[in-house]
């Protein structure tokens, strides 16, 4: 009974309860919202998202965070173009792209777990520094010959029809990454680091290194997404994706992870970013203009972090006056 | 460590392995990323329709520049009885106006008039656009010509250095005299085009009273196109014009001149934005400079789309529209419609427009 009403009182439910109101709601009161090409539309906009997202939550599960995202994004897709103009074949390009975008990864893991510095720091730096070597790779340049083939296999849907053909690609790592997450000694491991590091560190977890395979894979996943974001514009740039890391990181902590690490979970993550696609979805087809969604966005990431607070604080405030009543009747 | 060392060895060696095998290059694609709609054929004498959904969507929203190309828009709009409406990104970004789109798509808009910030990156949701019965038409810079149905081209190269030669005739007077240009950087593209024309047409009879004496280069830089301005005064005496066909350049040069003794000896043209160039043709350094009028390129496109999506025309070359007060436009090679001539500003005129 506690368990079901902990359940029910936790942010990540109430948000994907949320998500399916607001769902459900757009789908009846605005127009053309709850059609299916709508439906393709939106999962292309929240493709990058969602994939960044998912390394992204195990990161700051563990009290760390990691801002080149997108710069991660950016260097991979003029990378690509590079190697597209150099005459590599686009079947070893992308291997090659999602190894650059690990090596990325690996050099913030280096500093942050070997070297011991802030990850906040660390990788507002090589925000900059990897978007500075996407603009030494391609210039303002763009590179837009892709092959149809693949290009059209991103915008593309299965057979046709409603079904994305990304969407396959989603749903099979939101599987592996909740799988790890929540069902794994491993996953565990990366709440006990976020919860207390130090206590963790004395229980036998290998902290640092834990972390350090963490940007690893966070530095491929975006490796993963330049390559998706190319194809997807037919287009690699220096500054594709570019903002990127706020999205992510707003709809992370939008799904009840704590950024101050140790709580959340993988799907309130899920509904947190279908939430933020939706709505500017559905205010967009109202004809809403791209500053007012910037403030819905804004507005939503702020009560994100202060709505969960507040019902602690009333919750711990409420419990403490129970128990000084209680002791109160006892001394009486 | 060593571990990391073997995982790195053994993708390197992965990619490496795959490079080897035969696979899709530059070379060997065939890109047929084509499609849109079949062309029906054009009726020249169907009428406009009426309550046509036109829907603006520049590079950004907030540039006071496209705010008076999409204010243009909105007026001829209004004139053939349709429903104007403007959305647009915050930032200047490449992908960021495929949302917009697919946006439009969903609001199935009759005519979506776009200045696209990457002419790739727009292409596949300009076409899904078109599939789906709606006429694209591109303004400011062009998208990919497979994916869009024409193409407002605010100038040609041909009409500003025209234009360019005969506002410098205007300037040096009767008798003529020596002039320099001032332009952007020495590979700047559009400039050099326009300044070859220029020169095609100071080789003719009636500029034979013009000297070109130094092209000189200020790479759009505010205080180097300044001190430039400063060294052909001081370097040629006799100079009489100095044509800066851009608009760093003619701010600069304008701001030099108004301040120095060449005040009313010496004359700038070139070309300009109002805004910039007010206070120096009110105090007289400047009797006129030019540019195409960016209300213009919106009222053009707002009739072209409503031409297109009423089936007078088609996008094919040599059709024939009305666009209003502009008079009648035919479409080009490639489905591109020329504006027409720049405007020329004076102090007569030079009230009238603020951007």
């Amino acid at each position: 009974m506690s368990e079901l009403r902990r359940r029910l009182a936790s942010w990540d439910t109430a948000i994907i309860g949320l998500t399916v109101i607001v769902l459900f709601v757009a789908s009846f009161s605005v127009d053309n919202f709850g059609t299916s090409r709508n439906f393709t539309f939106m999962v292309l906009d929240l493709l990058p998202i969602i994939l960044v997202a998912l390394p992204m939550t195990f990161i700051i599960v563990t009290g760390e965070i990691d801002l080149s995202v997108a710069s991660i994004l950016g260097l991979t897709s003029s990378l690509m173009g590079w190697f597209w103009n150099h005459g590599l074949t686009i079947e070893s390009i992308i291997p090659l792209c999602i190894v650059i975008g690990a090596v990325a990864g690996l050099i913030n893991g280096f500093l942050i777990t070997g070297l011991g510095l802030p990850s906040l720091a660390v990788t507002i730096g090589t925000l900059a520094l990897y978007r500075g070597l996407a603009f030494v790779v391609l210039g303002d340049g763009a590179v837009a010959d892709f092959p149809f083939s693949y290009t059209n296999w991103v915008t593309g849907t299965i057979g046709g029809g409603p079904v994305p053909n990304v969407l396959i690609l989603i749903v099979v790592l939101a599987l592996i990454f909740g799988v790890i997450l929540h069902a794994t000694p491993y996953g565990r491991s990366l709440y006990a680091i976020g919860a207390n590091a130090q206590a963790a560190h004395f229980s036998g977890i290998r902290v640092a290194r834990t972390k350090f395979w963490l940007y690893v894979a966070s530095g491929a996943v975006c490796g993963l997404v330049g390559v998706l974001w190319t194809l997807r514009y037919s287009s690699a740039r220096a500054d594709n994706g570019s903002g990127l890391e706020l999205a992510v990181v707003a709809a992370v902590l939008l799904g009840g992870v704590s950024i101050f690490g140790g709580k959340g979970s993988l799907p309130g993550v899920l509904a947190g970013v279908v939430l933020l696609t939706a709505l500017q979805n559905a205010l967009r087809l109202e004809d809403v203009s791209g500053q007012a969604l910037n403030i819905v966005t804004g507005v939503l990431l702020v009560l994100s972090v202060l709505l969960p607070n507040i019902v602690n604080g009333i919750r711990g405030s409420w419990q403490r006056r129970k128990v000084r009543q209680a002791a109160a009747l006892e001394v009486r | 460590m060593r571990r990391l060392l073997t995982a790195g060895a053994a993708a390197t060696v992965l990619v490496l392995g795959t490079t080897a095998c035969s696979g899709t290059t530059k070379d060997n694609s065939s890109d047929t990323g084509g499609g849109g709609q079949t062309a029906a054929a054009a009726d020249p004498n169907a009428p406009l329709k009426e309550g046509l959904k036109i829907a603006y969507l520049p590079k950004q929203l907030n540039n006071p520049y496209s705010d008076v190309e999409t204010g243009g828009g909105k007026v001829a709009v209004g004139e053939i009885k349709g429903e104007y409406k403007l959305v647009g990104p915050n930032d200047a970004s490449a992908s960021s106006q495929v949302s917009y789109i697919n946006t439009l798509i969903q609001q199935q808009q009759d005519v979506i008039v776009v200045a696209a910030n990457d002419p790739n990156a727009v292409c596949p949701s300009l076409n899904q656009a078109r599939a789906a019965k709606i006429k694209v038409i591109t303004f400011d810079s062009d998208a990919n010509k497979d994916c869009r149905d024409a193409f407002i081209n605010q100038a040609t190269t041909q009409g500003i250095g025209e234009s360019l030669a005969k506002m410098a005739l205007e300037q040096a007077g009767s008798a003529g005299g020596d002039i320099a240009i001032l332009s952007a950087t020495p590979n700047a593209t559009n400039q050099n085009a326009w300044i070859d024309v220029m020169k095609k047409e100071l080789a003719k009879p009636e500029y034979s009273k013009l000297k070109l004496v130094k092209t000189a280069y200020g790479n759009d830089d505010d205080q180097k196109s300044f001190q430039e301005a400063q060294g052909l005064l001081q370097s040629f005496p006799n100079l009489k014009v100095i044509v800066s066909p851009t608009t760093v350049g003619i701010a600069a040069a304008s701001r030099y001149v108004s301040s120095s003794s060449y005040k009313g000896k010496v004359q700038i043209t070139g070309l300009g934005l109002p805004n910039q160039m007010r206070e120096y043709v009110k105090d007289g350094t400047v009797k006129e400079f030019a540019l195409w009028n960016p209300a213009d390129i919106g009222y053009l496109a707002a009739y072209a789309g409503a031409a297109m999506a009423s089936g007078q025309i088609t996008g094919a070359q040599g059709e024939k529209f009305k666009a209003g007060k502009l008079g009648d436009y035919t479409i080009g090679a490639d489905g591109e419609i020329v504006l027409g001539p720049p405007t020329v500003f004076n102090a007569q005129n030079i009230d009238q427009f603020n951007f």
